[in-house]
């Protein structure tokens, strides 16, 4: 199953480059390539990993299929710990690459901005990663593979007092080890 | 050089609040002697992390007129003019009292004979302390005698003596202004307490670092208890105001950490998955209600610190946190958005009886009692703002107490007389301090870095007990 969906995706990653790269190549170079890959993916299969790693070189960025980093902050709305319907598809993602990669976890740290309490901030924030870790185990991935933890509204990433700091410090974010 | 530009701030903005008292134009001279008393004992103390002058707001609008006479003592010892200040600024940041500036004085009696109370019916001071200070040669310390006379009837109201090391002016100029303002107002005076903060600089950042602070009730002497380069929240006193609980960030998650205020000993309570928070001593030392949300959500556990058993009290997979123990030790305040917002509930332990005790407001947070268990204070958002706020348990009457934003932290003076809040100035967390009716305030600027999270210690052991 894992075998395959990196081959399904290695075929894509070969068939976008070769579009990309131009048309002069002929049309059945890839065919050459992606038939041994089938018939012997034992041998193919460590060089196929390489290829299309799903992390960057330093190894806790994860990367799409173009080495582009993947987000890893989900931002919310004052005083809410409910998800954004437009990040599920970037968590579908970190989803995937955590049930593809089961060795690696996620630490889901979630942040408050300064207003209310610390502590009820806390809970909140906690509220917010357990959100991502919710939707993340519900797409597969091991509940050992995730922990959750909230620093509420002690580790703003803007310290300035106004409604962008604080837009900007509501926020959940993955941390890949 | 750091006392003379702080200076400039605090007589700044000394004239801009209300000043309906005449307390300020007096209450200046005496910053001048602070200021004195600062550069004259900035090396013998922690200068670096101390919080700045106290900047007086408000006071009552008829504040009793005191006049504390500078102390007679031989030339040696050269802080003999600071103790009379320390006294006469601890009576004025109270708001209830109005100092007299030494230039204004008369006279500078030091004993019963010199005292001539017509002077001091002229100059219109109700009270009058006076006292001296000798080097006891053979010990190499101190002696302090005061008397407090009431002009009026020309009466001696209290007279002690303590005998004291060289660097225990501030410690004996603090218990002096104690038996005065209970002498006088009838009410424990807590000059002589301590606090906690945390001093945050650059927090957020890479570079972020909090300390743990210990100080005088007025910002003195700070001394750092735990730094690190992760978050510090939550300081509580145990009631014999010998240690700590706290949480800390260091393991990578939050922990409860149990650490002595003098002493060495310092350990991690727990460090379960989630949260471990909101450490609270219960009035008998004895147990630490505490938050934990190891079973999935945030819930209210108390801990007996003896065996380190966990019992849990509450039970709702809503958010429950910020306990607190009423007086009598037999309820938990905390709060809870069980209803949908946050509001505050009382739980009485033995029958689990619970009552809702806010109703006013879609966010009122993190509340504590006051000594006789009928009045709460607590963080009450009112028009999008953040405020301390005060009620009446039995009149369910709600007054706010201060006017500023983002305020939070409300931690009571062992008295109930005060409480002392976090806030916000110009972009910067100050502490900042407000009597329980709302007519005086004062704040504690730190021009290190955000200060926050304060809580006022209980009455501390006499470290200068009167002879």
């Amino acid at each position: 199953m894992q075998i395959r969906s990196r081959l399904s995706s290695l075929a894509i990653s070969i068939l976008a480059a070769l579009f990309i790269a131009g048309c002069s190549s002929t049309a059945t170079e890839p065919v050459d390539q992606q038939e041994p890959v089938d018939q012997t993916p034992e041998v193919v299969a460590p060089e196929v990993e390489e290829i299309i790693s799903d992390f960057a070189e330093d190894n806790s960025t994860p990367v799409d299929g173009s080495g582009q980093p993947i987000s890893r902050t989900f931002f919310f709305e004052y005083d809410k710990a409910i998800l954004n319907p437009s990040d599920l598809a970037t968590l579908e993602v970190h989803a995937q690459i955590l049930v593809r990669n089961s060795n690696r976890s996620v630490v889901v740290q979630g942040h408050c901005d300064e207003r209310g309490t610390r502590e009820y901030n806390l809970a909140l924030g906690e509220g917010r990663a357990t959100a991502i870790s919710n939707f993340l185990r519900s797409a597969g991935v091991g509940s050992r593979q995730i922990e959750v933890v909230s620093y509420g509204e002690e580790r703003p990433q803007n310290p300035a007092h106004d409604s962008t700091a604080w837009a900007e410090n509501r926020r959940a974010v993955l941390q890949y080890r | 050089m750091r006392y003379s530009s702080d200076f400039i701030f605090a007589r700044r903005t000394f004239f801009r609040p209300v000043s309906r008292s005449s307390v300020s134009w007096r209450l200046l001279i005496n910053y001048l002697g602070l200021v004195f008393l600062l550069l004259v004992c900035a090396p013998g103390l922690q200068a670096a992390s101390s919080l700045d002058t106290i900047i007086i707001d408000r006071g009552v609008d008829e504040p009793i007129r005191i006049s504390i006479v500078p102390f007679a003592a031989p030339d040696l010892l050269r802080d003999k003019a600071s103790l009379a200040n320390i006294v006469a600024f601890d009576l004025a940041r109270s708001g209830q009292f109005d100092t007299l500036a030494s230039e204004n004085m008369l006279s500078y009696p030091s004993t019963r004979q010199g005292v001539f109370f017509r002077d001091w019916r002229i100059l219109k001071s109700a009270y009058l302390v006076i006292g001296r200070a000798e080097l006891l040669s053979e010990s190499g310390k101190i002696f302090v005698e005061f008397e407090l006379y009431d002009v009026a009837s020309e009466r001696l109201l209290e007279s002690r003596d303590f005998t004291i090391d060289k660097s225990q002016w501030r410690d004996v100029g603090h218990k002096i202004a104690d038996f005065v303002y209970e002498k006088i107002t009838g009410v424990q005076g807590a000059f002589s307490t301590k606090i906690l903060y945390v001093l945050a600089k650059d927090a957020g950042s890479r570079n972020a670092r909090y300390q743990l602070e210990v100080a005088d009730a007025d910002g003195a002497r700070a001394r750092t208890l735990y730094s690190s380069s992760e978050p510090i929240l939550s300081a509580s006193w145990s009631p014999d105001g010998k240690r700590v609980a706290y949480v800390s960030f260091e393991t990578g998650r939050p922990s409860i950490i149990l650490q002595d205020i003098d002493g060495l000993y310092r350990e991690r309570l727990t460090n379960f998955k989630g949260i471990n928070s909101s450490p609270v001593f219960s009035p008998d030392g004895k147990n630490l209600a505490m938050v934990l949300s190891r079973g999935g959500d945030p819930e209210i556990f108390v801990m007996n610190i003896a065996n380190r058993k966990l019992r849990r009290i509450t039970r709702h997979h809503g958010i429950d946190t910020e306990p607190s123990w009423s007086p009598d030790g037999k309820t938990i305040v905390f709060t809870s958005d069980r209803g949908g917002r946050p509001q505050i509930y009382q739980l009485e332990l033995e029958t689990n009886f619970l009552e809702r005790l806010t109703f006013v407001g879609d966010y009122n947070a993190r509340a504590r009692l006051l000594p006789g268990g009928k009045h709460l204070v607590f963080v009450h958002r009112r028009n999008g703002v953040f405020h301390i706020a005060w009620q009446d348990l039995e009149k369910d009457s709600l007054l706010v107490l201060t006017a500023t934003d983002l305020d939070e932290s409300p931690s009571l003076a062992p008295n109930g007389a005060m409480l002392m809040y976090a806030t916000q100035d110009q972009g910067r967390g100050i502490l900042a301090v407000v009597s329980i009716d709302g007519r005086v305030k004062y704040r504690l600027p730190s021009s290190v870095g955000d200060v926050r999270e304060p809580a006022w210690s209980p009455f501390l052991p006499d470290v200068v007990p009167a002879n």
